[in-house]
């Protein structure tokens, strides 16, 4: 574990891989240092949020570093299917990357169960990570400037949906109707962290 | 937004940008919602506690004036932030008579203007807050013409102050604090040297999500890929450009881009009232009571 200064009010805490981060945060999540008011796990970090009316970031560093992980507890009872339209732009792309025919791709993106590891980029965004396989597929070289709602889409080994309409780099393999943000509905985000994911194809 | 009772105030014209505005939406970063809230903090909250709100009353911010609202009741209000002509009730509390109407002109320093009613701006919360966040989308609209805006019942005294004696924000160079960032190391020495040196000029791209900064370009020593990782408010982060972006109050909740700094969260609000060139200082330094490490 490796503390980094982020200004007056975060610290910055990164670990060896998304395992560890997913059992450090679970841990913080469960029992949150006084003071922190949020906790942002990404894939190789975690970032700890205090309010400087509460506490010190070194009392917070301190509590962080006694903080005992907690192996496993990120994959959560819930489990979500998503129905899959795979007609995305970038299927071809994919395939040829993993080196199999466009079919296979969706039989193993299908096939597979996925976490939601964390969140980030836009509300209700999950990172998805594979109980089984790799999926070490690049981003677009450049972005697009307008991906769809409902996108199906896979980078650097995570594979997301799209919350709503914006730029995007992410390689597309299909869409879905399902809302993964919605306000009406309590809790908004669909693939909140620790949701298992199963992709269904449909035509 | 329309639909509001009675006793609210009618958006004659919204000028360039305004918004509804209270402390934001902390603690949902987990589901990749950011905090949001007021820009600058310290004058959304002087103007509440001039009227007598809560911290967490919404208030209206605007941005380079431009504001007209009528009253539909005899309304308690003041403006903070950048001192617009025409207010009549800036960093001074007053009255607005009901038909009477309030028209900010364009501040000649500063960037964002408060005004708050007693009562506070009471539109319904999106995930527990009035707040508009321009990024994700989330919140009210920008205010329109013919915007009604319900205003809230009153909560505690009026703390009967005649003026509250701030100084407005500046208009010439300003200099904030800048401390250590998590990738600071993924610039060069020199470039970090520039970093703390140069004369910054805020852009016109800069908007609520942050102040993109244009000066001698910064010199990265890694050129590999950062994952994506956790930032807030006052993250000073340099894409491979050199041209650092620093966020504000809209900040995203994560950012691939390595982040070589962070303005002090104090000076971050002063940050916030800086318009389209206008320089910036960031004066290096480490935080007291925190060793670097």
């Amino acid at each position: 574990m490796r503390v980094l200064p982020s200004g007056s009010t975060a610290l910055l805490v990164e670990l060896a891989d998304l395992d560890e981060v997913l059992d450090l945060y679970a841990a913080l999540e469960e029992d949150r240092p006084p003071g922190v008011v949020d906790l942002v796990p990404a894939a190789r970090t975690v970032l700890v949020v205090t309010d400087p009316a509460q506490t010190t970031l070194d009392a917070v560093e301190a509590a962080v570093r006694r903080t005992v992980p907690r192996p496993g507890r990120r994959v959560g009872a819930e489990q979500v299917e998503v129905p899959v339209v795979y007609d995305g732009e970038d299927l071809g792309d994919v395939a040829a990357h993993l080196g199999v025919d466009p079919a296979e791709v969706v039989r193993r993106h299908a096939g597979t169960e996925w976490t939601v590891a964390f969140s980030g980029f836009a509300p209700g965004f999950g990172y998805l990570t594979p109980a089984d396989g790799t999926w070490d597929v690049p981003r677009r070289p450049s972005p697009r400037t307008r991906v769809p709602a409902g996108s199906v889409a896979l980078a650097g080994g995570f594979t997301g949906v799209y919350p709503r309409e914006s730029p995007g780099g992410w390689q597309l393999v299909g869409r879905t109707d399902v809302a993964v943000f919605d306000l009406s509905r309590d809790p908004a985000a669909l693939l909140r962290p620790g949701v298992r994911v199963r992709f269904v194809a449909v035509s | 937004m329309s639909g509001g009772v009675g006793g609210g105030l009618t958006v004659v014209a919204p000028g360039p940008l305004t918004t509804v505005q209270d402390l934001g939406r902390p603690g949902l970063a987990g589901v990749g919602v950011g905090r949001s809230g007021a820009c600058d903090r310290a004058s959304a909250a002087l103007a509440n506690r001039l009227v007598g709100n809560e911290p967490g009353a919404a208030v209206l911010e605007a941005t380079l004036g431009g504001l007209v609202l009528r009253a539909e009741a005899d309304l308690l209000v003041v403006t903070t932030g950048a001192r617009c002509p025409g207010s009549g009730v800036h960093d001074a509390p007053g009255l607005l008579r009901a038909g009477g109407t309030l028209a900010l002109g364009t501040p000649p320093a500063g960037l964002r203007t408060y005004l708050a009613v007693r009562g506070g701006i009471a539109v319904e919360p999106v995930l527990g807050s009035r707040s508009t966040d321009l990024l994700a989308g989330l919140g009210p609209p920008a205010l329109r013409p013919g915007d009604v805006l319900p205003v809230g019942p009153p909560t505690g005294d009026v703390p009967g102050v005649d003026v509250a004696p701030v100084p407005d924000p500046p208009g010439g160079e300003v200099t904030v604090r800048l401390l250590p960032g998590p990738r600071a190391d993924w610039l060069t020495p020199a470039a970090l040297d520039v970093l703390g040196s140069a004369a910054w000029t805020v852009t016109a791209e800069s908007n609520r999500v942050g102040l993109r900064l244009d000066g001698p370009r910064l010199e990265r020593r890694e050129s590999g890929e950062l994952p994506s990782e956790g930032l807030v408010r006052g993250a000073l982060q340099v894409p491979p450009s050199g041209a650092p972006v620093l966020f504000l109050a809209d900040a995203p909740v994560t950012g691939g881009y390595p982040v070589a700094g962070y303005v002090a969260d104090d000076d971050v609000d002063r940050c916030a009232q800086l318009r389209p060139g206008q320089a910036l200082r960031l004066r290096t330094g480490t935080p007291a009571g925190r060793r670097a490490r």
